[in-house]
């Protein structure tokens, strides 16, 4: 009786400390990251000002404002976006539609999965040796070839997942209207997965605009204005790398400046993204 | 009825020309979509080839030795990759430690003790927080954690450690507040909403009968999570552990920001060092000669190899979780 009285108690025990731990654990989670987002949001927003966004990036020493690193950013995202959705939407319209059941898509599901989360940096590396190398110099249209090919990985594993949630009975009626298949997946099935195949692409926009370690050797960096795209261009998120590192104090403020516009610019973009998809699991 | 007879050839002739064309043009649409599909097992062979061939000149001067050796030298053009090797894979094994267990922690936390209107809220800001770029929590590190780990956490620990055998190595001084520990732990903080939101999905895959009937014979909490959610999720758990490592062995920003850059193996968790992603960050644009570019193309080849397997060990698991629960 006191043996199971006590066996009891001591479960009980077990069960509240680890519990306990387990709250612990989430508190200091959430607080760690409340700290990183606390400070540069102090840190940041006390360089916001418009200066910012209508001044080139400063010399050492010097005040000025981030527009050309902004413009870049912008720039080189746009490109890698509109070269790599293509191809990602047909590769995942590939792998649902034609090629649901075949070993090719096995093999391309499996490898986009490790693309999806290979090192970044081993992207660069790729991206000069294949486009900086041969043509001698860094540019902004090899650092937007690296966005790209980091975005097809993202767009390919949101469209496959869509496509595959469009009800087959879908299909069908399409297809016993007489419409041929491509038809049927421009017409039904992309129409039913927009959404879907939308947030996959908001999601890559927002993964490629913070990315730095593929434009560091690729896009490298400028302090002036340029719109070339054959010449180096500046990105903020390489200009924060290297302000940050710098001993002046004007460079490490607006690397703080810089990193509050990435960090806001990527939540809104993924808070937006969730909300669409949302929307249409409510429904 | 005659005139009908008559124009049944067109009519039928122009069907056959519609469903050809259709047959053409979805033909077409068939093998653009094949295309893109080959195109991204083409990316990753590409990924691999450039790499061997950068990597080359590299290779066949240093051979095996080039992973065997210590000395980083761009003067004498004597080049090997222990030193990166060996921090990177401190580096991401300390994160790894901390980062679990905290990372399970909170899982446990979100499925069976958060109260259910903050579910949704605190699930979606650890998923929102995994998007956050590397570069973030490098700055972070570098202006915030560094200077106070430096001046306060690092200066304590060494004195406490200082008179005992072994761990007096570990944890030797000058306090640097940048090193193997700093980045370890930013590394932690980067894959912890990894860790959690993987966790998170494959404990919601247990089936409520099998959680209902251990709690209906009188388990605790505890004792549930123990022996029925995480035995039933062990292989999900697993790959995304691999998946959380496969980030961190290749993580470079946040790294490149507290790692201190230093080529040498030292056996104090506070030295400065440096990892492979590290090193091609740093050194890549301004490396001169062609043995030195080609030596930091050959540590990136070595990280992809690294990577590759652990991610597609990660995948593996995943999928046959993904395939159970699919059943």
């Amino acid at each position: 009786m006191s043996t199971a009285a006590s066996l009891h108690q001591s479960r009980k025990r077990k069960n509240a400390v680890m519990m306990t731990l387990c709250v612990i654990a989430a508190g200091i989670g959430l607080a760690w990251l409340a700290l990183i987002l606390g400070a540069l949001l102090y840190k940041g927003l006390s360089g916001v000002n418009l200066a910012v966004f209508t001044e080139m990036t400063p010399p050492p020493g010097d005040a000025g404002g981030l527009l050309n690193a902004i413009y870049g950013s912008i720039v080189m995202t746009i490109i890698g976006i509109i070269v790599g959705t293509p191809i990602g939407v047909l590769a995942g319209t590939y792998m649902a539609e034609y090629g649901r059941f075949s070993k090719l898509t096995t093999v391309v599901r499996f490898i986009n999965d490790i693309l999806l989360s290979a090192p970044s940096i081993i992207i660069g590396l790729f991206v000069y040796e294949l486009m900086v190398r041969p043509m001698g110099h860094f540019s902004a249209i090899a650092g937007a070839v690296a966005l790209a090919i980091l975005v097809i990985p993202v767009v390919v594993r949101t469209t496959e997942d869509m496509l595959n949630l469009v009800p087959n009975a879908l299909r069908e009626a399409g297809t016993a209207i007489g419409a041929p298949r491509w038809v049927v997946i421009r017409s039904v099935a992309y129409r039913a997965a927009l959404s879907g195949i939308v947030t996959g692409i908001l999601l890559a926009i927002a993964r490629i605009s913070g990315e730095t370690a593929p434009l560091l050797f690729t896009a490298l960096n400028n302090q002036f204005w340029s719109s070339n795209l054959n010449a180096p261009m500046a990105s903020l998120p390489v200009t924060i790398f290297q302000f940050a590192l710098s001993p002046y104090e004007e460079w490490q403020q607006l690397a703080w400046t810089g990193a509050l516009i990435i960090t806001l610019t990527v939540l809104g973009l993924s808070i937006f993204a969730r909300s669409l998809t949302g929307r249409r699991e409510d429904r | 009825m005659s005139a009908v007879q008559e124009a049944l050839p067109a009519i039928r002739g122009s069907r056959d020309a519609t469903v050809r064309r259709f047959a053409f043009t979805d033909a077409i649409f068939h093998g653009l979509t094949r295309a893109a599909a080959i195109l991204v097992l083409v990316l990753l062979s590409g990924v691999a080839i450039s790499l061997i061939v950068g990597a080359w000149p590299a290779l066949s001067t240093f051979g095996f030795s080039f992973i065997t050796t210590e000395s980083w030298n761009p003067v004498t053009e004597k080049f090997g990759a222990l030193a990166p090797i060996y921090g990177t894979i401190i580096t991401s094994a300390i994160a790894i430690l901390i980062a679990v267990p905290l990372g399970i922690g909170i899982a446990i936390f979100l499925t069976e003790l958060c109260p259910r209107p903050l579910r949704r809220p605190i699930g979606m800001a650890v998923e929102l927080l995994a998007g956050i770029p590397s570069i973030i929590y490098g700055i972070w590190g570098l202006f915030v954690l560094a200077p106070f780990l430096q001046t306060t956490v690092q200066p304590f620990i060494i004195s406490v450690f200082h008179g005992i055998p072994g761990l007096n190595s570990l944890f030797a001084g000058p306090p640097y507040g940048i090193g193997l520990l700093t980045s370890a732990m930013i590394l932690a903080i980067m894959i912890l909403p990894f860790i959690t939101s993987i966790t998170k999905d494959v404990f919601d895959t247990v089936p409520s009968v099998l959680k209902e009937s251990a709690y209906g014979i009188g388990c605790t909490t505890w004792e549930v999570t123990r022996r029925v959610v995480i035995p039933y999720t062990r292989i999900g758990i697993m790959g995304g552990v691999m998946l959380a490592l496969g980030r961190a062995l290749g993580e470079t920003m946040a790294v490149t920001f507290v790692i201190g850059n230093a080529h040498r193996i030292s056996t104090s968790l506070f030295a400065p060092a440096t990892t492979i992603s590290a090193t091609i960050a740093n050194e890549f644009t301004e490396a001169v000669g062609d043995l030195y570019t080609s030596s930091l193309v050959a540590l990136g080849l070595i990280l992809f190899i690294i990577t590759f397997l652990i991610l597609a060990i990660a995948r593996y698991m995943l999928m046959r979780i993904d395939a159970r629960t699919g059943a």
